[in-house]
Formats: structure tokens, sequence, C-alpha cells
């Protein structure tokens, strides 16, 4: 098959960008569309034009690297999916397709369809951990932790930190991303020390760095790869009103 | 110079203990005086990162991804191994010690591994501690699950996230350092060259990978925690940016590179589809506790699977070769990797191949599914499920996998001591990138183990010991040393560019691939490997001459990134058919075909290459090879036999 | 009161006044439904409610109230539309088309048109009632006059369409302000998302019922 693409370029972050429009031909149904990257890229290149800039690294949907929004969709058209999944059999012969950067305040663009996501990792700098020294550990199983809390827990910690829920939102809101680390810790024993803290400087940094907030449009869980629920957020909003008000 | 892998002398079960009791130590309000540099932050880099944090020392963390969390320890599925014995199945840490020495097919240093097996208790409490949510048992307690290689079930877990759950435990610690400023982390930057002064470690040159700046750094120790290289293969199960730049600079400063033929080739990887692939994906080691390998009885049925005529669910039970049940029944389908895979090679050799390629088997999980029911195997492996429908468009509930073996883990790397020191005094190296605890192959479940064993809770400790030698003063990176470094990476990466020849960096590097994987893959041989260090450096001689990099230095050029790695996994795969050419013998997953039993099993020569090979650049000539004698005094080595 | 103002800036600070306003708007929404379907009584019963509401002094109390949770709600919605406008300076080529709800979406447009509705509606009854013509008893007629005559004959069906607004405002509204609240349950969840769709249709069909009959079934007066 045959697919057309409109891809945002842009030199670097100082630069105002464009779209281009590229034609690919000979498009395998089984090639991931970041291979139909590489393919366009390879061609670029030979004919002495700059490739297009993304990023990647597992191909495998689980470092959170790539990420790009496809037809308006973080992702692309697909669910539960990083982009690194997404198969061209999802396009059909002849579609154009847009391809552009994630979008926020908080993420600029750096290159084409590379963006700083740095600000992600200020927010769990700011709280997201549990303190405690390598070695001063207790035995593992001296506290026991039900299955059903442990899946919940889990069901939050399986975010990989793309920030498609940042792109997806039309608030550019990261509610979802620093739920999900709140959550996650706010649920297990070992996270209970530091919960009122942990939330309260999370909210902190989140706000700092000029996310928008939430506005409970749902959007962001519908484009997350790992599906982490809205209830992450209500956890998460719980947890701030009761160290606001409660916690002493 | 001869290698001193300074192991303690006694008991095997003392060896640790003792060797802590007399490490010298750095005292606290010294220890701020120290730079160390940490290159990497999978697993051990992430890990040893936090924990010297925590000591108190001032730690420059480095990474070429825009964040920690990225590195590919993410992407390990299955688990992590450790002695806990919480099944009462009479695991210990001695069985596991045994285990990984039998796994790895008697190649790995005795003290090493029973330490490793050892800490490995501790790292589950250490990462429990840390929230990292392992699955549980409705009473819950851990629960635990069985991986290739071991008769015990002793795997944490945390559905197929293990990695990425370990890791994030690891990037949590790390970031409670960059909130106590004790670890400076510097995203996007590329080691690119070591610093040595004084016959010391004291620095990197990195290249800032947005502005396409050099830097210099300098501190009292180096740390290299950059994985394995996997990617020489160009088609692997890592992910697209690992590669050996960081180590192979290293070795190419004075570090011994240790035993770089022995690569895992892992059993159950998606297979490929077609030319335009750019990884492979593997599907974790846990689905064959469940899942059954097979391929059809007979030639033809493969024939008609191959050409869509046929089904797997058209195949009947007795027209079905379970061969690995048929080959191993103590361990059926859990034999460990470089078993299974050579099995699936042979069945496939022999054309009974399913995919239209021919390189492909069954995982089938329709027994299971019948005995335990749909759900409690979506419990289990659903995500995993879920990949693979998502990347094949097949449902494995419905249909059984496709699956083939494909490039997986290194176990070769940059040779250290037992205190984890290179032969460069000041350079350690940790994880997936020194030669490790694995000997010739690992066992499922093990190189989370080992990362986080190292960076945990071995290199924090050693490294003490080193420092408490060296004077608090820094050191300037206006010496010499560092400006020379520096030229010559920016004369190196100015080469690469002025080339502009018809190639791309990918097309060399499949070539590359190709080259690797048809002769110092799965089997070698005599004859392959001598052609292959041909091709290989008459593919060199191309790549310095026809190679294709767009854009210039001074921006983001991922073209350019990979030249620099390309070119050194041009240099490494020589080193590789080299030391394969000279293990004339076969043992875990170096299988030379003139060296094998009767019914094809690997046959090792024990005394003629009971040893650690380790090299030593040398320039332009042939490296020099060191041996590192092993010595077996609580595991006799015998023929492994999972039969 | 430090922690206080740190909350009341914090983005979910804001959200929370937000959800706890908009919830005290929707019990005065029912509670006025409830007296405006007095109408249907008859002249005397709404006169003699309309004449209770003018002069109690609880009634007052609770205009000021009313009137707080009203300006909370419209300021920090349009602080925090503002707010999340400039999140992301550089919109998108092609729309978002991904599954979020369209009520989740116009909140702010909805919110708007309901605000102009409200200026429209204040200035029709509510100031003519309290301050132009206290002396009028009869307000029932001016209730049913306007509807009946009001703006050429179309006032009703402003009414009517800013009640189909306020639906949509409500329907993600009420669940939403649950969510902000910390509220989230696999159990209860489902019950407040249908509830919340009841209380949308159910409020504003109501009010609309109100002019439709007054404009289509009701003799003229």
């Amino acid at each position: 098959m045959k697919v057309h693409l409109k891809i945002w370029r842009q030199k670097n972050q100082q630069e105002k960008g464009h779209f281009e429009t590229y034609t690919v031909d000979e498009v395998n149904e089984h090639m991931s569309f970041l291979e139909l990257l590489d393919v366009l890229n390879e061609r670029l290149i030979k004919e002495g034009k700059d490739p297009v800039a993304f990023s990647h690294d597992c191909r495998e949907g689980i470092c959170g690297s790539c990420g790009m929004v496809i037809n308006g969709r973080p992702h692309g058209p697909d669910s539960l999916i990083a982009t690194c999944q997404l198969h061209m059999r999802q396009f059909r012969d002849g579609d154009t397709i847009v391809v552009e950067p994630f979008r926020a305040k908080a993420f600029p663009v750096l290159k084409d369809l590379v963006v700083d996501r740095s600000a992600l990792d200020r927010i769990l700098q700011a709280g997201g951990y549990i303190t405690v020294n390598t070695g001063s550990a207790p035995e593992a199983n001296s506290i026991p932790i039900p299955k059903k809390i442990a899946e919940e827990a889990f069901s939050a910690a399986t975010c990989i930190g793309c920030g498609a829920c940042v792109a997806a939102c039309k608030n550019s809101s990261a509610m979802l991303f620093v739920a999900a680390k709140v959550s996650h810790l706010a649920l297990l024993p070992q996270g209970q020390a530091e919960r009122t803290e942990r939330v309260k400087k999370m909210v902190k940094a989140m706000d700092k760095e000029g996310f928008g907030a939430c506005s409970n449009t749902g959007a962001c869980e519908a484009e997350c790869p790992k599906g982490i629920s809205l209830r992450h957020i209500a956890r998460m909003n719980r947890e701030y009103l009761r160290a606001t008000f409660i916690a002493e | 110079m001869k290698l001193d892998a300074k192991i303690p002398e006694g008991p095997i079960q003392n060896k640790w203990k003792k060797h802590k009791a007399n490490l010298k130590l750095v005292n606290p309000a010294n220890k701020r005086k120290y730079e160390i540099i940490v290159v990497g932050t999978g697993l051990a880099g992430a890990s040893a990162a936090a924990s010297l944090g925590e000591l108190g020392y001032r730690v420059k963390v480095f990474t070429y991804h825009d964040s920690p969390r990225r590195a590919h320890s993410i992407a390990a599925q299955g688990g992590i191994n450790a002695a806990k014995n919480y099944h009462n199945d009479n695991d210990s840490v001695g069985r596991l010690f045994y285990d990984t020495i039998k796994g790895g097919d008697y190649r790995a240093r005795e003290a090493n591994v029973y330490r490793l097996a050892e800490l490995s208790v501790q790292i589950i409490d250490q990462a429990v501690a840390q929230g990292v949510p392992f699955a549980r048992e409705y009473g819950g307690l851990l629960d635990n699950r069985s991986f290739g290689g071991a008769q015990v079930a002793r795997t944490f877990y945390a559905a197929g996230q293990t990695g990425q759950q370990l890791l994030l435990g690891a990037y949590s610690a790390l970031n409670r350092q960059v909130a106590e400023k004790t670890v400076s982390v510097f995203t996007r930057r590329e080691m690119l060259d070591l610093v040595v002064v004084d016959g010391r470690a004291r620095g990197i040159i990195v290249r800032n990978l947005v502005t396409g700046e050099f830097e210099r750094h300098s501190a009292h120790a180096v740390v290299l925690a950059t994985g394995g290289y996997g990617n020489v293969y160009y088609l692997s199960t890592n992910a697209k940016h690992s590669n050996v730049t960081a180590i192979w600079r290293a070795y190419k400063r004075g570090a011994f590179f240790a035993n770089p033929c022995f690569t895992q080739i892992h059993p159950t990887c998606i297979p490929q589809s077609g030319s335009y692939q750019s990884k492979l994906t593997l599907m974790s080691e846990s689905l064959r506790n469940d899942g059954r390998v097979w391929v059809p009885k007979s030639r033809e049925v493969a024939e008609k699977i191959r050409r869509g005529e046929l089904t797997a669910n058209d195949v009947s039970e007795s027209e079905r070769d379970y061969f690995l049940e048929r080959r191993y029944p103590a361990f059926g389908n859990l034999v460990p990797r470089d078993v299974a895979s050579r099995a699936a090679k042979e069945r496939c050799d022999a054309g009974y191949g399913i995919v239209p390629t021919g390189l492909g088997v069954f995982l089938d999980f329709r027994d299971a599914i019948e005995r335990l029911g749909k759900e409690v195997i979506r419990e289990r492996y659903g995500n995993l499920f879920q990949m693979y429908e998502k990347i094949t468009g097949e449902n494995p509930y419905e249909t059984p996998m496709k699956i083939y073996p494909a490039v997986h883990y290194t176990m070769g790397g940059l040779w250290v001591d037992y205190n984890l020191m290179s032969t460069i005094p000041g350079l350690y190296v940790i994880g997936e990138a020194n030669f490790s605890d694995h000997g010739a192959n690992r066992l499922g479940a093990s190189a989370l183990m080992q990362g986080l064993a190292d960076g945990y809770f071995i290199l924090p400790v050693t490294i003490g010991d080193y420092l408490a030698t060296l004077p608090f003063d820094k050191i300037s990176t206006d010496l010499a040393e560092f400006k020379d470094a520096e030229q010559k990476c920016i004369q190196n990466t100015e080469r690469l560019i002025s080339i502009q020849g018809n190639k791309t960096v990918d097309e060399l590097h499949r070539e590359l691939g190709k080259i690797v994987w048809d002769y110092i893959g799965m089997s070698r041989n005599r004859e392959g490997l001598i052609l292959a260090r041909e091709k290989i450096r008459n593919l060199r001689e191309e790549f310095y001459r026809n190679l294709r990099i767009p854009g210039g230095r001074h921006e983001i050029n991922e073209q350019l990134e990979r030249a620099g790695r390309v070119q050194d996994f041009l240099e490494l795969a020589e080193l590789m058919a080299l030391d394969a050419l000279h293990r004339e013998e076969s043992c875990g997953g170096h299988f030379r075909e003139e060296y094998q039993t009767e019914d094809g099993e690997a046959k090792r020569n024990d005394e003629l290459f009971s040893y650690v090979a380790a090299y030593e650049f040398r320039g332009e000539e042939e490296p020099t090879l060191h041996k590192e004698m092993l010595h077996f005094e609580y595991v006799k080595p015998t023929q492994r036999s999972y039969k | 009161m430090s922690w206080f103002s740190e909350f009341a800036r914090s983005s979910l600070g804001k959200k929370f006044f937000m959800a706890v306003s908009g919830l005290f708007l929707i019990s005065f929404l029912i509670v006025h439904l409830a007296g405006n379907l007095l109408l249907f009584q008859g002249p005397a019963e709404f006169n003699e409610y309309s004449r209770f509401m003018s002069n109690s002094p609880l009634i007052r109390f609770m205009e000021i109230l009313l009137a707080i949770g009203f300006l909370a709600h419209i300021v920090y919605a349009y602080i925090l539309a503002y707010k999340n406008r400039q999140s992301r300076p550089h919109r998108y080529a092609v729309k978002n088309n991904s599954p979020a709800s369209f009520a989740s979406r116009t909140m702010p447009f909805t919110g708007s048109f309901v605000l102009i509705y409200l200026i429209v509606h204040i200035n029709s009854f509510t100031v003519k009632h309290r301050f132009l013509e206290r002396e009028n008893t009869d307000f029932y007629r001016t209730v049913v006059e306007a509807f009946q005559y009001g703006w050429g004959g179309f006032y009703w069906l402003f009414y009517v369409i800013a009640m189909a607004i306020l639906a949509i405002h409500l329907n993600h509204g009420f669940q939403s302000a649950f969510q902000t609240l910390g509220f989230h349950h696999n159990k209860y969840t489902p019950l407040i998302k249908k509830l919340g769709s009841l209380i949308a249709l159910a409020i504003p069909a109501g009010f609309a019922s109100i002019p439709i009959y007054f404009y289509f079934f009701a003799p003229k007066i």
C-alpha cells in the first residue's frame, strides 16, 4: 500500500516549523509506524535531505520514549499502545496521515517530533519516591499487602512516562501522570510515612511546570498506552484534600 | 600483565563477609569530597548512583536518554530470581548458586556467583521497601513462578513488567538523591571516551545530543553501567540505542574485554516479518511455564502451514512434535535458553519451520487454557498476549504464538575483578556491561538480579576501598589528557560526517548484523569464523569509504550518533570472531559445530578452556589474550544435562 | 493560613472550589425548580411563594451565599480556562478526536452560555421583582407575560435553548465534581454517573417545561 505523510518539521527549538508532505510507496501492513518512518528516513538521507527526528528506543511499548500525535491522537488510531506498537494495518491504502509532536507548553519541541519531557522527571524528583536507604529494608514478606491492593498499585505503577496523557488533554494537564505515582505509593503500606508531604510536593511541582488543570474529560485515560484509570486521579484528589485538611 | 581477580580466601560462604570486613572505608565527612561518574541509568547504574549518593559521595550520572527511566532494563519482562525459598520447595542460596554455575556451563567465577546468590534475597527486600508492586498471593505475601534452568519457583515478578517496576524503584531512589542534591543527572549525553590520567580512570568525554557540544567531566572514579552489545547483530531484542561504545572506548583505553563471543540467543521472540524490520520483540520466558513448544511431525504438514493452507489448529495432537518435551523430559519446555534456542533452530533447519521464512515454531497455550481457564492465563500473561496481538494481528488465546530465537543478552563485557574494577584502576564496570557472573549462558530472571546486586550492594562497598587511597583533590578538565580525548572525539565525528558516501548507517549496520548472525550466531564453525573476520574487515573498510551522514554535528543528529556506535560494532564484531575462533569447545551460548556430542548437545573442553578469555587492545596489532583460570571447588563441572 | 492559600492557589484547590460551588449551585437549582413549579398550581400559590421569597430574612442570607457560590464558580472557571489555554500555546493541526465526551470538552462554552442566560434571567425577573416593581403583587402575571409575549414571542425559546445547554453542562459537571472531590468507587461511581445524567435531564427539563407550557398550552393572558 501507499500512504501520504504530512509531518511537522522544525529544525530546532527556536525555529518556527511547518508541515511537509511525503509519499511512501510499498508500505507493508505488518510494518510498525516507526519502521515506516525509518523507510522514509533512509530515502531522505539518500536524497540528501534531513531525516525526520523522532524519539524511540525499545520499540516494544515499554520505555516510553516514542510519542507523536497521529491524525489527532497521541500514539495514533489504536488503543493501549505506544507509537512503536502501531502497525500499518490500522491504515488504508492512499491515506493521508498527519504527524505532529506532542504539544504542551511544558514539552518544548527540540526538533521535528522530538520534545523535551524533562518536566515529568522534575515532578517525580519532587517527591515520587519512598525514602529507604539501600540495605535498610525489612524482610520482604514482613508486611503482607492484599492482592487487590497490590494489583491496584501495580495498575498505577505501569505508567511508562510517555506523556501521551498530557498530549491528549485539552488542558495539557499532567494529572494522570502525577496521579499514577501518587496513587501507586499511597496504596502501599511502605508509602504511608511520606503520604502527606508527597502529594503536596508533587502537585506543587506539577503546577510549577505549567501543565493545565484537570477537566475530568477522560482523554488521558483513553490515550494512555497502559490504560491507567481516572480513578487514580480521584485518589490523588482525595490524597490532596486529606493532606490539606485532615493531616496534621 | 597477570589478571588478578582478587578473590578472597576462605570458604565460599564467608568470602564476601570477610572481604567486606577487610575493605578500607571513607569517613562520612570525606565522602562528599569524592566525585564519582556513573554512565548509564539502567538497573545497575541507577541503583549504584542512588546508593552512592545515599552514602554521601557526589555523583554525576550520564544517560543518552531524555530520562533515566528509559534505560533498556525497563524491557525485562519475566522476573527476578532470589533464593527466598518462600515456596518451601527446597530452594537455598546454595541451590541458586549451583543452578547459575551450571546454567552458565561452568564458565563463571564461583566466588562471584555465590555472592550474587547471597545478595539476591536482599534485592527483593530493597525493592519491596521502595514500593515495587510485585505480584502477590491472596494472603498478601509475595508470589513466585518458575523459570528456565531451575526446578524451583524462585522468580519474583510484576506481571510482564518486572524490569520496568524494578527500574522505576531504582529510578525513584535516584530521584530522591537528586532532590537531596547528592546526585546530578545529565540527560541526553553520550559518553564517547574515557579519560585516563596517570594510569587511573579520571573522567569522560560526552557529547550533548541536543546541542552537539562536547563536554569534559572529571571525577575520582568512573563507573560504566552501559549494558550489553547485542545490537552488533542489528536485529536483536535490545532497544535501538543500546550499544557498545562506552565499554569499547574504555577497552581501547586499556580495559580488558572478556568473553566477547558469549552471547545469548533467547528462544521466544516474535519472528522477523520483513526486510524493513528494525528490531525483534521478545516474548517473556515465563510463557514457557504454560506454553508448549511444537512443530508438526511431518515436513509436508509444516510446508502446508508455511503456505497458509493449514493452520495450527488443524494439526491433531498425534501429528505434533513437542520437541523440547521429547528431548528433555526432566525440564521439558523449561530448559535453559541456549538449549531451547538450538533445539528450535535444529527443527527449522530440518524443514519443520511454520512461518513463511521457515524460521519459526509454535508456542501453544491451548492445553493451559483448557486446564486453567482463560481468566487465569489472562491474569498471568495478559499484557504479553496483548503485546503479541498488537504486533502480529493474531490472537494467542485462539491460535498458538509463533516464535523464533533472537539475540537477547551478552554475557561478555569488560573484565572485572571481585571488586567489579576493570584493569584500569578507578574504572568500575557493573551490570550487563561487565563480563558478569553468567558464564557462557545466563539463566532467565538473573540479569535483573545481577544488575541490582552490583549496583545496590557490591559497588558502593568496594569503591570505597579504592577511593580511600586517593587524595581529595579535584582533577582539572584542562589537563592535556582531557583536551586530547575531546579533540579525538571531535576529529572522529568530523571524519564520519565528511565521508559523504552512498550508504546509510542502517544499511551498513544491517550488513554487519547479517554477517555476525550467520557466522557468530547460534552456531559457529572454524571456516565461518575465518570468513566472518574477512567480511567484517571489508565492511569496515567500506564504512569509512561509503558512509553517508546527513546534517552536521551541532544539532540533534541521530544518524551521527548511530554511526559512532556502528563504527565500534564493526571493531567489536571482529573481536567476537577472534574469540569464538580461539575457543575450540562448545559451551552455553557459544556452540561450535565441531564440538558437539552425538545427540547434538554442547561439548565442553574443561581441560583446555576452563578460563575467562580477556583481551587487551593493542592498536593495529592483534589483541593480546589473557587468561583468568577458573577453579571449581564447590560445583564439579559435568556435562550439562536437562534430560 | 498559608496552608490554605497554598491549597487555593494550586490547580487541585481551584478545581475543589469549582466542584463544591457547582454542587451547591445544583442544590440551589433543585430548590428553585421546586418553587417555580408552583406556577402550575396557579397565581395564588405562586404569588404567595414569591412574597415569601422577597421578605424572608433566611432567603436574604441564602441569596448572599448563592451570589458567592456563583461568583466563585464563575471566577475560578475563567481563571482555570485561561490557564488551561495557556498551557498549550501551539494548537494541534488535527483536532483531537479521542473518545473524551463532548460535554466534558465544552464546559467553558456551555458554562459561558449559561452565564449569559443567567444575566438575562436576573435582569428579567429578579431585578424587576426585587427592586423595580416591589409593589407588584401579581408576579405570576409578570412571568407568564414574559413567556407568552417577551422579545416578540421568542423569549420562551431562549429559555428552552438555555436549559438544553445547561443540561449538557450538568451532565459532565455533576459526576466531574465527585471525581474532583476524590470520590471514585467501583461500586458507586457508575451510580453517580447515572444520577448525574438524571439530574442533568430532570432539572433543565423541569425548568423548560414552564415556558413551553405557558407558550403552547396555557390560555393567553
